[in-house]
């Protein structure tokens, strides 16, 4: 095999219902001792909860109005946790290094402008109003600037604008398994010597009416008070959307060595496979991905599993017989579902969990247990290997494996 | 060391052995081959919905595959399958049903669309709810299982990777209208990594509906020449006003050329070289100085391993905009030099329009055809030279040329640009 390089994580930035930045989920995940309180909002958009976003001021990250105004609130929330990890890596405002770091987004929709869904569906009383539809409602109804802002690919489009990063740029679409294929791909391209330095991760706008729709028709959504994502397998299942922008850079060991830049924690391992999810598949899939994982990184002793499981049934599920099985084989394993307490952010999910992975490396601790049960158990020991599970709701199954760095 | 399984940087080298074709002009390479040796135009009048009142009101639309009925996610899936199964069939690799590599798919972002926006509000109407409270009632209390099977994101890859049996993670991509390239160039880094020896790259789009095109149409981007369709297209004329929105898949089998020689397959082509090069000037214009787009062709120019000297040919990007035909020939200026003077430089999307998604692939499928039959598709509708654009752009009629290397460009909304570089094996 040819040489690999090591692949670490030099920035982290994070935005979602619990805090503004990297350093504020830190405190409140690790040193807070108790744990915290999830945000959620129940009321707006019932019987759906939702975790909505920490107020933020926009323009500490996207100074110019005219950029915000030509985003969505999805884009806003992605360009803004891009900025905070190209800052934590110590790269924005470096135009050379910028010019040369590559950028790979998760992304699913863009957001549509729900008023004028709403306009459209009432005025048109009749389905054989079409007609009128493409002639006069959608050419006044229909912002040209917006339709940018429900293009897939434009938030990427727009961190290149507003953070001048143009190494190069890809987004990857799937719900989860965008995450999932985003974090592999850089990944594996930073090990393979075919780039040094990525920017990746994903956002979602938890806070609409659209993305609920989306959602709703195959039922996916939880209805009713917040419950923990183990909770909801055991009453039929259902995710509850979190508002999340989670990037993070990755890096060349000696590229990051080359401009002193101070890592979290190195990725030893991704990989990812797609089910059939015939009963039964899911837990295989997760089984012969693990066998995959450790193949070449053999972790021993205390393994916190940063699960991305979204709370819908049978995937949820099956991944909890997996992390059981785990457990029988290495009894230090710690289980948290990080969907508990932030939600669950879909495209943005598996790139959340890689950023948490990273803070939990580096403080060398697991956060407290996400509420009572016997699956989340406490720790106290210190955290070397960290394994992050991505099991999308419907589709794709993913696991990362995270190591400190001595 | 470079021999003839790897190439000058000592990586797997990539060959071409299945190419798969779906456009407005037809079914299969055969047929598109024939329309686009003889300069025909595939874009009509759109009879999908009503067009009246809008000023644009032709497309390059495929209406010939059987789908029950228009929904954008079924056609994308319904081309990519056509296109995907021509190339397996064509490289003889795995079963139909068992391709031995990954997928790559280019498709445009999926959404819940009017009819199904239509349907979920007309199902709720005794609930006294209004807007989109009433279309989420409606979605708790039925199933929608065609609905949901269509309008997830992953939904096109999952078809297609159900159907084809591709293995692992079925990967969507959107680079706007750069995404078919995108999806050719993971295919190269994925067997130049070793993680494959095959790979299935397919680029498919859908988009002509009624939103897609008003917004289009409202950001001054399409032709306005609705009385005449074929004449629609003219990139590089002078008189171009715009492009022409169409649909299509275009699918390559990607193999490593020492995996395909060792099972004996016919080498169709080689993929030398991938560039890209992001752009951080406007969502939609590229940089006035065309850095980002000349910055793409010369990471592929290198990516090959050759000089600009090499470039025998450029299927350009050419979607008939002003702005686009401009940049590009300015760009191709800056990269090659007075090697352009000698280097004709066509337009596929004369005749085909623009598929979106899918132009990187199709148009990468339609460059090695140029190779292999050594015939170059004209720019039809070439009526009016621009004299800012001072290219060989083989006028209106084919032209019979030995080509072995070929540039191809995509180039996207949200500055995100592609070249390919692809030789004759």
């Amino acid at each position: 095999m040819a040489h690999r390089n090591e692949v670490w994580i030099t920035g982290v930035g994070l935005v979602s219902s619990l805090g503004a930045d990297a350093r504020e989920h830190a405190e409140k995940l690790f040193l807070s001792g108790s744990g915290v309180v999830p945000i959620i909002d129940e009321t707006r958009y019932s019987p759906y909860p939702v975790h909505p976003l920490v107020p933020l001021d926009f323009s500490s990250q996207i100074s110019r109005k005219s950029d915000q105004k030509q985003m969505e609130l999805w884009q806003r929330i992605g360009v803004y946790a891009a900025g905070l990890a190209l800052s934590d890596a110590g790269i924005a405002g470096d135009a050379a290094l910028l010019d040369r770091t590559d950028l790979v987004v998760a992304a699913g929709s863009g957001e549509r402008d729900t008023k004028v869904d709403c306009e459209v569906l009432e005025r048109l009383g009749s389905r054989e109003d079409a007609a009128l539809l493409a002639k006069e409602v959608l050419p006044s109804a229909l912002r040209p600037t917006l339709f940018l802002a429900q293009l897939s690919n434009m938030l990427a489009g727009n961190i290149s604008i507003v953070h001048n990063v143009t190494g190069s740029s890809r987004t990857f679409m799937g719900e989860e398994m965008a995450g999932l294929a985003a974090i592999e791909n850089a990944f594996r391209r930073i090990q393979a010597g075919q780039a040094d330095r990525i920017l990746v991760g994903g956002a979602l706008n938890a806070e609409r009416e659209d993305l609920l729709l989306g959602y709703e028709i195959g039922h996916n959504l939880w209805r009713g008070p917040h419950r923990l994502v183990w909770e909801r397998c055991d009453e039929g299942g259902g995710f509850i959307p979190g508002s999340v922008g989670a990037f993070v850079v990755l890096e060349a060991r000696a590229h990051a060595e080359d401009r002193s830049a101070k890592p979290y924690a190195r990725i030893a391992a991704v990989e990812t496979d797609r089910a059939s999810r015939a009963p039964g598949q899911t837990v295989q899939a997760l089984m012969q991905l693990f066998a995959r994982l450790n193949a070449g990184s053999n972790p021993s002793g205390p393994l916190l599993a940063l699960s991305g499981a979204s709370g819908v049934e049978p995937a949820s599920g099956e991944e909890l017989v997996f992390l059981a099985s785990l457990a029988v084989q290495n009894p230090e394993i710690t289980v948290r579902a990080y969907g508990s307490l932030l939600g669950h952010s879909v495209e943005a999910h598996f790139p959340l969990g890689i950023a948490l992975a990273a803070l939990a490396l580096e403080q060398g601790s697991a956060p407290p247990p996400f509420g009572q049960s016997d699956i989340e158990r406490p720790f106290s020991g210190s955290v070397q290997h960290v394994l992050v599970t991505g099991v999308g709701h419907w589709r794709g199954e993913g696991l990362a494996l995270l190591q400190a760095i001595e | 060391m470079s021999n003839s399984y790897h190439d000058t940087r000592g990586r797997p080298r990539v060959v071409v052995t299945g190419i798969g074709l779906v456009t407005s002009l037809g079914r299969g390479k055969a047929d598109n081959w024939t329309a686009l040796a003889a300069g025909r135009s595939g874009i009509r009048p759109i009879t999908r919905f009503p067009t009246e009142g809008l000023r644009t009101a032709i497309a390059g639309s495929v209406d010939f595959l059987d789908i029950g009925g228009y929904s954008a996610p079924a056609l994308s899936a319904a081309m990519a399958l056509a296109a995907g199964a021509e190339a397996i069939t064509e490289a003889r690799i795995g079963s139909p049903d068992a391709f031995p590599g990954p997928l790559y798919l280019a498709t445009p972002p999926a959404e819940i669309e009017w009819p199904q926006r239509w349907s979920l509000y007309d199902a709720s109407s005794g609930s006294g709810e209004t807007g989109y409270k009433r279309l989420l009632a409606a979605a708790r209390a039925s199933e929608w299982r065609e609905m949901r099977a269509l309008c997830p994101f992953a939904s096109v890859a999952e078809r297609v990777a159900a159907k084809l049996g591709t293995r692992g993670l079925p990967v969507s991509i959107s680079t706007a209208c750069a995404s078919g390239a995108t999806a050719i160039q993971l295919g190269v880094e994925a067997i130049r990594r070793g993680d494959t020896d095959a790979a299935l790259c397919i680029g498919t789009d859908s988009s002509v509906q009624i939103e897609a095109l008003i917004r289009f149409s409202l950001l001054s981007a399409l032709s306005t020449r609705s009385g005449a369709p074929a004449e629609a297209s003219r990139p590089f004329s002078k008189d171009r006003d715009g492009f022409v929105m169409a649909e299509g898949a275009g699918a390559l089998v990607l193999e490593s050329h020492a995996a395909a020689t060792a099972r004996g397959a016919e080498i169709l082509g080689v993929v030398l070289g991938c560039g890209e090069k992001a752009d951080d000037y406007h969502r939609t214009r590229s940089k006035p100085d065309g850095t980002a787009i000349i910055g793409a062709i010369r990471n592929a120019i290198a990516d090959a391993g050759i000089a600009p000297g090499d470039i025998d040919y450029v299927n350009a990007h050419g979607t008939s905009t002003p702005e686009n035909d401009k940049m590009e020939y300015l760009s191709l200026r800056a990269v090659l030099g007075d090697h352009l003077a000698a280097t004709p430089v066509s337009s596929n999307k004369s005749m085909i329009g623009h598929t979106l998604s899918a132009a990187g692939a199709i148009e990468a499928a339609i460059s090695l055809l140029t190779i292999r039959h050594g015939v170059l598709p004209p720019t039809i509708n070439y009526a009016m030279p621009d004299p800012e654009i001072p290219i060989d752009p083989v006028a209106n009629t084919a032209r019979a040329a030995p080509v072995r290397t070929v540039l191809s460009n995509s180039f996207g909304f949200g500055g995100q640009n592609v070249s390919l570089v692809l030789g004759a094996p």
